[in-house]
């Protein structure tokens, strides 16, 4: 009986946690933004998006890098090297681009987020917020979400720019693959709205997901150092799982059966 | 954290996203001509271009000395007519000389091979939007199975 009980519970609690992230959401977003919030969230993308912005570049060019890397050493033997570029293109733009960003952004931008809003609950200045009618919906979800939606777009942008940027220096500059087949098999077979679009379509959802998951994780958490330590790692676990396995729903959709 | 330099570092974000996009428009999704460097045009008339595309490499001996600009069908006699992009840095090709289309590898993409002719006297130099006459065209796989079949047949009897 004891084991129904334990599920029946459990089952309760995530269904009531899922209505109650909905709901912030919705208390979050269906106000109209006032204009005064705007610098608001000028205020947080640059915390989560520029000052993101060293962890993508960094290791977009690195993932460049050792794609063009291993992608020679199997590509010569077959003389093919010059399909070099499409497969460092594609790879980034389809897959990597919108994944590893995701995945880097929830570790980076995510965790704070959560941390932040957290300790804001923890110390109580949401209730103090409210106490001045200020709605904290508005005031501290809102903006973060907005700066999370328009971040994690531009910086999976940059990550396969700077990917396909690197694979160039290690396959053209170093390796010795010739630049134009490079960039003209790239452009022949890369297409604007299939690839690009679709990958900037696929970290759309990605930011969806990880911001609400990084926003709602703070603004659920048990307002002790403890619950905010685990809120914190649920953040990046859940979103990360959820980013993973969009990811194979999304590509199935987009790039599956035609 | 003064405002200023909160918004300027947006800014500088927001002016490398577009920069990015741009990139990805221009440079990996789209045609465009990153070449520098003048160019003068020849055309040339193949029966089978086979797998050429627009921006393959033209070769002289493994050098590369252009690119394909353009591929179009001949609206009267209905074959396909290359126009090859030369840098100005090799002029002065011999009338003679031939071009054929060669594959790089077994599985690799294709080029234009450029051979140049003999000049003697009386042989004019290429010049821009000068037809070559000496043409091969690709090799086709099922073409060349097809051939070997017909000659095993005929030798059989």
């Amino acid at each position: 009986m004891n084991l129904f009980q334990h599920i029946g519970r459990e089952t309760i609690g995530k269904v009531a946690a899922i209505g109650r992230a909905g709901l912030m959401l919705f208390g979050a977003l269906a106000s109209l933004p006032k204009l005064k919030n705007v610098y608001l969230t000028v205020r947080q993308i640059y915390v989560v998006g520029v000052q993101s912005l060293l962890i993508i570049v960094v290791s977009g060019l690195f993932i460049g890098m050792v794609m063009a890397l291993q992608g020679y050493t199997i590509l010569v033997d077959y003389g093919a090297e010059g399909s070099l570029g499409p497969m460092v293109a594609l790879s980034l733009l389809r897959e990597l681009g919108p994944v590893v960003t995701a995945l880097l952004f929830a570790g980076r931008a995510g965790s704070a987020l959560t941390a932040e809003i957290g300790l804001m609950k923890a110390t109580e200045q949401l209730s103090s917020l409210e106490m001045m009618a200020v709605d904290p919906l508005r005031r501290v979800v809102a903006p973060r979400f907005w700066a999370g939606m328009i971040s994690m777009p531009a910086l999976a942008v940059i990550f396969s720019a700077v990917g396909i940027l690197g694979g160039h220096l290690v396959g053209v500059d170093w390796l010795g693959v010739d630049a134009g087949s490079y960039w003209s098999l790239m452009q022949s077979t890369v297409e604007w709205e299939k690839d690009v679009i679709n990958g900037v379509i696929k970290s759309l959802v990605f930011a969806l997901v990880v911001t609400w998951i990084a926003i709602f994780k703070g603004y659920d958490s048990i307002p002790t150092s403890e619950g905010i330590s685990k809120a914190t790692t649920e953040t990046v676990v859940f979103s990360s799982l959820a980013v993973l396995g969009l990811d194979f729903v999304l590509t199935a959709l987009m790039f599956g059966i035609e | 954290m003064n405002k200023y330099k909160t918004e300027l570092m947006v800014g500088v974000f927001i002016v490398l996203t577009i920069g990015a996009i741009l990139l990805l428009a221009l440079k990996v999704a789209n045609q465009t001509m990153t070449n520098a460097g003048d160019t003068y045009n020849l055309y040339a008339k193949f029966d089978n271009i086979g797998g050429l595309k627009v921006r393959s490499a033209v070769k002289v001996g493994g050098v590369t000395i252009g690119r394909v600009a353009d591929i179009h069908l001949d609206k009267d006699d209905y074959t396909p007519v290359v126009t090859l992009s030369i840098s100005t840095a090799y002029e002065g090709f011999p009338d003679t000389s031939s071009v054929s289309i060669l594959t790089s590898g077994l599985l690799g993409e294709q080029y234009v091979g450029f051979q140049p002719g003999f000049s003697f006297d009386g042989v004019e130099e290429l010049k821009d939007g000068d037809y070559l006459q000496d043409t091969k065209s690709a090799l086709v796989l099922e073409d060349l199975i097809g051939q070997f079949l017909f000659n095993r047949g005929g030798k059989d009897e």
